[in-house]
């Protein structure tokens, strides 16, 4: 490729190319957004199986019509899409059979219809029928200026219809129950979210096929669902990686012509997924570590901070110097563990080394009272409100003493009264 | 009816009886999604088999289909619980991903070979009595039989630890029998399948095997042994009447085996509707 044909690409120079791409992302950004709902639903399979089922209803339209008009085809495809996924519901809410095998069995059923009509129509040897066959590859490459406008229709349509009903569709992917009893209108929001991923479908197979169709719907939507926790936010993520797969996409086909173009997008949209998964702030794999092993080193640290208490309340010195075998002899630390944990604490200014022994420094001992005072209260709570026996309650302190706000400890001290001693009689060092 | 009929029914006979074995256990299981999954995503193991070895049958296609299909079900395993992703979302993201990978990597082989997309979606049953090996049988119904010779003695040496784990994976779990043992052999039971199906009805038709006689089966049987039976009966009822629609309508035999099958699901649901009232 020449550096020509690359900038050539980019700036849409092509009118050809221009469709084609345009076509594309209007696509693949309608198919997102759609799919966001789906993929809340827990619903990403049926959409697998209603772009299988859309495929006998554009070959009867074609039957019953004989031209390959858009409009007449999308109808039809409406048609056995909505027909299949109303059969889906109707099989599994009747317990016919499970939902997984309604779903199966409504995909390869009108799949298999939809191949059967196919290939009846191929046999013919009627002349319009040749490109009926790039329903179940795509050919993104095959858009024409007709297709085109029923794109443009069919997307401002349909970003229209979720921001109108967005907040109905919000409802019915995350609580149902509450929708209907705050008198939403249930029935109404599920058929036009079928229509609408019915009608999504219907149009996204000429771009990436039948099979791929269901990649188009989940993949942005996941990969969105990584970055944000508001649902108005990850509809317009999901859209924006769909184009961006669906523009990447393109691209690569553009390249290589005889590439079919449906398996680049799910490709690129696949990668855009994964980088998510690992990369994204807060829910991505990286991120969740890193979370991990930062609580792991707090509670390692605020648990040698206590010890250091612990033994210095023993031996009546608060700040003494304690050597590191003590440490080990008083709880089951791994060696090395410590030894991390020492030196880091050192750095931190909270514990002076001295020789081959370490004492508490003033700041040290104020948050290793903290630690202990806030293990002690939660000790004493649970002795007086859960009514546990004061042996054993020390497990659960464990835990909590690393988790509990400045905002639980001065509830605590309200609903205690600021108390005294713990359920062992100790004394619960003072808030500094 | 002439020999060639008879052939072709037969090789979608014991494909049939391949899938219906494994098929079976997905739908008790509620897991026949997974067998979407598979059928989808050995496609790039198979390419990647026929590359290596350069024919389209034999030992490198069914251990490459095999390990593929095991390696999507660890995939749709491993995105589940470490990324925290709904089951249904799992499948779909890995087994879309994997099909786009194998019809890249076939339109990329498009040229070299005979394996082409359209191919790897409906298969060609026509094609069997073409291609004989021994003894003048075709190859495919060698390749079929022994395939089926092999799921049908899993099966049965299986059998225990199958029935447990489908039926009561928790008392299976506290007896000591390995459940996830068993979920992978299955797996690997499907994906045998699907290199069995895979040249004569294609990829994609396998689903409908898996899932249609198992899922009418399960209307009427109330054992596990006789749903097998059922299954098969009701398999190989649909791959001879799917037979005779294609013929009449010139069409493709793999989509009017498919259509049969959810054909005979319906009536057998009005018929069991009919012995009720």
């Amino acid at each position: 490729m020449t550096s020509d044909q690359f900038i050539g690409f980019l700036l849409l120079e092509e009118p050809n190319v221009r469709m084609v791409v345009a076509g594309t992302l209007l696509l693949c950004g309608m198919a997102a957004l759609v799919g966001c709902f789906t993929f809340l639903r827990k619903r990403s399979l049926v959409g697998d199986a209603v772009s299988h089922s859309v495929l006998p209803g554009i070959c009867m339209a074609f039957l019953l019509s004989g031209e390959k008009n858009p409009i007449i085809l999308l109808l039809g495809a409406l048609a056995t899409g909505l027909l299949s996924l109303i059969l889906m519901e109707v099989l599994s809410r009747n317990r016919l059979t499970r939902p997984d095998t309604a779903i199966s069995l409504m995909l390869s059923f009108f799949f298999g219809l939809g191949i059967l009509l196919l290939t009846y129509i191929q046999h013919q040897g009627n002349a319009a029928q040749a490109g009926l066959d790039k329903f179940i590859f795509g050919k993104a490459a095959s858009i024409t200026e007709a297709d085109l406008r029923l794109f443009l229709f069919s997307g401002i349509f349909i970003t229209a219809s979720v921001a109108i009903l967005l907040r109905g569709f919000y409802l019915i992917s995350f609580d149902e129950d509450f929708a209907r009893a705050t008198g939403f209108p249930i029935k109404f929001l599920r058929l036009s979210l079928s229509v609408l991923t019915v009608w999504t479908v219907a149009i996204g197979i000429q771009a990436v096929g039948v099979v791929l169709m269901a990649a188009l719907l989940i993949t942005p939507a996941l990969a969105a669902r990584f970055w944000t926790h508001s649902i108005g936010r990850m509809l317009v993520i999901a859209a924006l990686f769909g184009m961006i797969a669906g523009y990447t996409g393109s691209f690569v086909s553009y390249l290589a012509p005889a590439m079919p173009t449906g398996p680049w997008i799910v490709v690129m949209a696949t990668f855009i997924a994964i980088v998510s998964m690992f990369l994204a702030p807060g829910r991505g794999l990286l991120a969740r570590w890193n979370t991990r092993s930062k609580n792991r080193e707090k509670t390692l640290l605020e648990n040698i901070l206590k010890l250091f208490y612990q033994i210095g309340e023993k031996s009546g010195q608060l700040q003494g110097n304690i050597l590191e075998e003590d440490l080990l002899n008083h709880r089951a630390f791994g060696h090395d563990e410590l030894r991390k944990g020492l030196k880091r604490l050192t750095s931190k200014n909270l514990l002076e080394s001295n020789l081959l022994t370490y004492r508490l420094t003033n700041q040290g001992l104020l948050e290793a009272q903290r630690i202990v005072r806030l293990h002690r209260l939660w000790e004493l709570y649970l002795q007086r409100y859960l009514h546990l026996e004061p042996d054993h309650v020390h497990d659960d302190a464990e835990a909590m003493e690393h988790v509990i706000t400045p905002e639980i400890e001065a509830q605590l001290e309200l609903i205690l009264g600021n108390p005294e001693t713990d359920p062992h009689n100790t004394i619960i060092p003072p808030k500094a | 009816m002439n020999v060639n009929d008879i052939q072709i029914v037969l090789t979608a006979s014991l494909v049939t009886l391949a899938c219906v074995i494994p098929g079976c256990f997905l739908v008790l299981r509620r897991m026949t999604m997974f067998g979407d999954a598979i059928s989808h995503a050995v496609l790039p193991g198979i390419v990647a088999a026929f590359l290596f070895s350069g024919s389209l049958n034999g030992i490198a296609m069914i251990i490459g289909a095999s390990l593929t299909g095991l390696l999507v079900t660890l995939l749709i395993e491993l995105i589940q619980k470490k990324m925290r992703i709904s089951p249904d979302a799992s499948i779909g993201i890995t087994y879309t991903f994997l099909f786009a990978i194998g019809v890249i990597m076939v339109s990329l082989l498009s040229n070299q070979t005979d394996l082409d997309q359209e191919c790897v979606l409906y298969g060609d049953i026509t094609l069997v009595p073409l291609d004989l090996g021994m003894w003048g049988i075709p190859r495919q119904i060698w390749i079929a039989s022994i395939l089926d010779i092999v799921l049908i003695i899993t099966l049965l040496v299986g059998y225990r630890g199958l029935w447990v784990s489908t039926f009561d994976p928790s008392f299976a779990a506290a007896t000591g029998i390995a459940t996830v043992f068993w979920h992978y052999l299955l797996m690997g039971m499907v994906s045998l399948s699907t290199v069995t199906a895979f040249e004569s009805v294609g990829a994609i038709m396998v689903i409908a095997l898996l899932t249609g006689p198992a899922a009418t089966a399960a209307l009427f049987a109330r054992s596990l042994p006789r749903m097998l039976v059922i299954a098969s009966i009701s398999g190989i009822i649909s791959c001879i009447l799917g037979y005779i629609l294609a013929t009449i309508l010139d069409a493709s035999i793999a989509g009017a085996i498919a259509v049969m099958n959810g054909l005979l699901f319906f009536i057998s649901l009005l018929i069991r509707k009919f012995i009720r009232n």
